[in-house]
């Protein structure tokens, strides 16, 4: 064997290549009692081929990986519409106490009065940052934060007897909106953006009628630019006697400036992992809280956390509720975070989103003289450059651009999206990088575009210095391995 | 490898981008080349049951790429008598052969007055480049 | 406490590139009508070590499982959770990345999701495996949504001893999907195969749960194979600390195996966040909900990994996606990897074997009528001669915490409490829990 040179990336082979058999690692306890007979039909014939390996191997494996996983801990990760801000590690901490960790959901309410306490307080704090005054934490993340919302619009107009069978989706949305409205059992109606980048009012009025249940809107939108027509907005579909929906994605902008109730929004959702830094988790987990107007509270979530006298309890007894949206009462863990999180900031949450803000338009500004500005705005917390102009001059796209800055250092931006701007490139920096990290983050993109000019080759072969160059996505794509084929084994490096 | 662009004459065009060519009182449909060109290296291609009805307008499959997805629409009405398995084996021949190898289906035509609504090469050359 | 960076110098300075003479010019753009206007609402900013204290104490109010022996299962279970765990826990890559959009970024993540998908599937018999949902509630509901798609049939059966919460979750989301819900009851804690038969007809798909929430062992081949015969989708909800010992869905005419995976490598965490898993036979792997990683090469050949067949998802498919989920629980199902690989084919065998044991071991020791005669798994649910509410509180008095009651979703079960052990427990706390037991319902 030998090292690869210019490599500095050690091969990472699969568990089940460290697997050896009779090799293991944990002993469960076996007590002194009688093996259990079970009929055949119920007995597991073939042993599940699960790795076996010891711990010293296990625990080195981890690390490897990880070793080939770019965190925000690593470095400047400006991926838009994420919010991939700082995870303070207190967190992680207070999480994992025994009187969190180990506590049983079904436990009975006198007995987890310190966790009902601590959801309760946390409702309250998310109801005075949405400016609405009742919230579920029970969704497990902001697209089943939305599918919530619109269980919920859907069960206010039955229980007035109104048939609307209709949710208004700007062209800006994320991909989410849509399929939770087919998920919900609506129909979609797709309203423009005009080109300042807010909604097309003109285009809204003639859609929003006596079957619209309601808007599904993301403010600032996914342009990173706040709708300056929020309020005429509000006012067409309240006309209608229509909902609103708040797609909380990039609440980050706003925390103590504007609130979606204020905004006229009847229904809201939060990412508990975005705006209130639960960590993302190489994907998940998250949380999606809604909050909601008087009117819709009665169809809320069951159970909910509710306040008697000193005390706390759930409650599983609300007749018009639209029933259970997961298990127990919430992802609890990411709840912990994101208490902590708010009560660190307290009422200095504002300075959050200025400081979100602030690095944004900084970027923004330092950056629009060699990418092109779809729509020359001040932005909120993120902006959207586009790699047009790149592509047409020197074939340079916004993939490309997104492959070399690994190079330099920093994870890419979000690419190619929104949909409404060609070659997209979605820049959110968030509060907490400082100054000269945004510096070499400009200096990195700057370079690039030079690149582009001079040497477009090693931006169109970038990245150069990752575990792995490009890859094969469409070989992944027409005829996928999904799993580990120990039938074909060692199948899978292939040469020239 | 990828096709040059062309657009066959003798052809009908939908502008959803797919084409027709009609022979008696049947008729084979695939995509155009503008179609295969911006959807990318097709990885699937979803195909309708022979026997199917299918209504002109109307969608009878979809053909993906790795990142985007697209329906097929049907620039005729009528009934499927074959599927290219090719096209579904390797999809990727709808790229390098999009009028010949890389057709989709075969039908027998219900309607063949709709042939009127369709455009001929230079109506839908103009409607490719008004793109 | 704040977590900026920003110092007053580089305030000005920022505002100077940007031209504009203070941050609340930036906000402009914000309607005057829309705004807050006034600070918000909120308790006072805590420094850390204050907010540790003030956290912890609310901690103490909980009376977890270090505090009292618990015997509480009922869906979330306390197996032992490997100090492994904690290596995939604490590494900020794994914790702080995004999903792995990115391959070149994310060799690591899709390489650990792809050996979890692998391990699902070795458990559960299937080709395919998503790469987490929710939990075992709402992959319930995914499953049924691929039915949906895969079957003209607008009717999904329930067995009622599948998981009160699970079947709460499929019925809020049953009307969006258009579905609709048919419950079959079992029959002393068992499903009633002729009934299911019956039920399947015209269903697009059966689901039921093996161990099943009751605590017992159900038929679950026949009650594939009723569905199958029926032309309906057999969809297991299966315990994967179970499947050492139990036979794989997909071994017995499965379609799809969902379940709830916290018994693998999560803590308890007063319901979340765990994963839960879905998995199914090769046909469906089009109609997958969520992200799946797929191995490939780079453009040298180097084995890679990356999230493939994405035009299901909905950011590219949008209205017409599998499902609308994005973020899933990645992070809980890498914990669930290294949980199983730390225990390997032998030690989950271990695990269930001893489960098997010390359940059978209760139901003998413990001195209250087994409310049902059929086998168990880790759970037996049992009789009691007083309400079961009343044998928790008073049995709670005296440190130990007996189990759940199954009244609190089952009519005419006040009386069955329902008790669960896992290989942590041992016969000395089994003999307690006898003991305080017959205390109490004396």
């Amino acid at each position: 064997m030998s090292a690869e040179p210019g490599r500095p990336w050690p091969e990472a082979p699969l568990l089940f290549e460290r697997s050896r058999p009779g090799r293991r690692a944990g002993r469960p306890p076996r007590p002194d009692l009688p093996e259990v007979e079970l009929p055949d039909s119920l007995r597991r014939a073939r042993a599940p081929r699960l790795p076996e390996v010891s711990e010293p191997e296990l625990v080195r494996h981890f690390t490897a990986l990880a070793d080939r996983t770019f965190g925000v801990d690593t470095g400047f990760y400006p991926l838009g519409s994420c919010t991939m801000k700082h995870n303070p590690r207190l967190h992680e901490r207070l999480a994992g106490l025994p009187g969190f960790r180990d506590l049983h959901p079904a436990q009975e309410d006198d007995a987890a009065q310190g966790a009902l306490e601590l959801m309760w307080r946390l409702q309250e704090m998310l109801a005075e940052v949405a400016g609405l005054p009742a919230v579920t934490l029970q969704p497990a993340a902001g697209s089943q934060g939305e599918l919530t919302g619109l269980m919920l619009m859907r069960a206010y107009f039955a229980d007035r007897g109104e048939e609307r069978d209709t949710i208004v989706i700007p062209d800006t949305a994320h991909g989410t909106n849509p399929a939770s409205v087919t998920m919900a059992g609506y129909r979609l109606e797709k309203v423009e953006t005009d080109a300042r980048g807010n909604l097309d009012l003109e285009d809204l009025r003639a859609k929003v009628n006596e079957r619209t249940a309601g808007l599904m809107l993301t403010n600032p939108s996914t342009l990173g630019l706040f709708d300056e027509g929020i309020e005429e907005v509000a006012r067409i579909f309240h006309d209608a006697g229509a909902l609103l929906y708040y797609d909380g994605a990039n609440l980050n902008a706003v925390v103590g400036i504007s609130r979606p109730g204020d905004m006229g929004f009847d229904i809201v959702h939060y990412n508990l992992h975005k705006t209130f830094s639960q960590p993302h988790g190489g994907g998940g987990p998250g949380g999606g809280p809604v909050a909601v107007r008087e009117s819709i509270e009665p169809f809320l979530p069951v159970p909910r956390v509710v306040r008697e006298g000193d005390g706390f309890r759930l409650d599983h007894d609300e007749p018009k509720t639209i029933g259970r949206v997961r298990g127990f009462a919430g992802p609890f863990g990411v709840f912990v975070r994101s208490y902590a999180f708010m009560r660190a900031y307290g009422p200095a949450l504002k300075e959050m989103s200025e400081a979100a803000v602030l690095n944004a338009n900084y970027l923004l500004a330092r950056l629009k003289d060699v990418y092109e500005l779809p729509y020359d705005r001040l932005c909120t917390h993120e902006f959207v450059l586009s790699a047009r102009a790149l592509k047409k001059e020197h074939g340079v796209t916004a993939l490309d651009v997104a492959k070399r800055l690994m190079d330099y250092g920093f994870h890419p931006p979000t690419i190619y999206f929104p949909l409404v701007v060609p070659e997209a490139l979605m820049i959110e920096p968030t509060e907490t990088e400082p100054k000269e990290r945004l510096d070499v983050f400009v200096d990195a993109m700057r370079a690039i575009a030079r690149e582009a000019e001079e040497s477009p080759d090693v931006v169109h072969d970038a990245p150069h210095g990752r575990p792995v160059r490009r890859l094969d996505e469409v070989r992944a794509a027409k005829s996928p391995v999904v799993r580990y084929l120990f039938e074909d084994h060692p199948v899978l490096v292939e040469a020239e | 490898m990828p096709a040059a662009e062309s657009y066959p004459d003798e052809l009908r065009y939908h502008p959803e981008h797919d084409w027709a060519r009609v022979d008696g009182d049947e008729a084979t449909l695939g995509i155009t080349w503008y179609a295969q060109d911006s959807l990318g290296e097709l990885v699937h291609f979803e195909a309708p049951e022979v026997g199917a009805t299918i209504a002109k307008d109307g969608t009878y499959g979809e053909v993906e790429s790795v990142k985007a997805v697209s329906d097929l629409v049907s620039p005729l009405s009528g009934e499927v008598l074959e599927v290219n398995q090719k096209a579904v084996d390797e999809p990727e021949v709808v790229n390098e052969d999009p009028y010949g190898d890389g057709w989709l289906v075969r039908i027998r035509m219900s309607d063949s007055s709709e042939l009127d609504g369709l455009m001929d090469v230079a109506a839908y050359t103009a409607h490719v480049e008004a793109q | 406490m704040s977590y900026l960076s920003l110092t007053d110098r580089d305030r000005e300075e920022m505002l100077a590139a940007i031209g504009v003479s203070s941050v609340a010019e930036l906000f402009e753009q914000v309607p005057e009508g829309v705004r807050l206007g006034r600070e918000l609402d909120l308790p006072p900013a805590l420094g850390e070590a204050e907010l540790a204290r003030h956290v912890e104490e609310l901690a103490e109010k909980n009376v977890h499982s270090g505090r009292e022996l618990s015997f509480l299962g009922a869906g979330m279970y306390d197996h032992y959770v490997p100090s492994v765990v904690d290596v995939v826990l604490s590494r900020g890559e794994f914790l702080t990345a995004y999903t792995p959009y990115q391959p070149e970024m994310s060799q690591g993540v899709l390489q650990a999701i792809f050996e979890y998908q692998t391990v699902i599937c070795e458990l559960t018999g299937m080709d395919v495996s998503n790469a987490s949902g929710y939990d075992g509630c709402t992959v319930a509901a995914d499953a049924c949504f691929v039915a949906r798609h895969v079957s003209d049939r607008r009717k999904v059966v329930l067995a009622e001893t599948l998981g009160p919460q699970v079947r709460q979750v499929v019925k809020t989301y049953a009307p969006g999907f258009g579905l609709e819900v048919v419950e079959v009851p079992h029959d002393n804690g068992v499903t009633d195969l002729a009934r299911i038969a019956d039920a399947a007809k015209d269903a697009a798909a059966v689901l039921f749960q093996q161990p099943n929430f009751l605590g017992c062992l159900e038929p679950a081949p026949e009650l594939a194979e009723a569905a199958s015969e029926a032309g309906a989708l057999a969809i297991a909800h299966v315990d994967p600390m179970s499947l050492g010992v139990l036979e794989a869905p997909g071994e017995y005419g499965c379609s799809l195996a969902i379940g709830e995976g916290q018994a693998a490598g999560n803590w308890p965490s007063y319901g979340g966040p765990h994963y839960g898993f879905l998995a199914a036979k090769g046909d469906f792997i089009r109609r997958m909900p969520g992200r799946i990683v797929g191995e490939t090469v780079d453009l040298d050949g180097r084995r890679a990994y990356v999230l493939t067949l994405q035009t299901r998802e909905q950011h590219i498919r949008r209205e017409k996606a599998t499902s609308n989920i994005t973020t899933n629980q990645t992070l809980l199902a890498l914990a669930g990897l290294a949980t199983l690989s730390w225990l390997g084919p032998d030690g989950l065998r271990e695990v269930g074997e001893t489960c098997l044991s010390l359940a059978a071991y209760a139901r003998e020791r413990v001195p209250l009528e087994p409310a049902f005669d059929q086998l168990s798994f880790k759970e037996v649910a049992f009789r009691t001669p007083i309400p079961a509410r009343e044998v928790v509180r008073r049995a709670r008095e005296r440190g130990v915490h007996p189990g759940y009651v199954l009244g609190r979703d089952y009519e005419g079960m006040d009386d069955v409490l329902l008790v669960a052990v896992t290989e942590k427990k041992t016969v000395e706390d089994v003999d307690r829990l006898a003991d305080v037991l017959g205390e109490v319902c004396s």
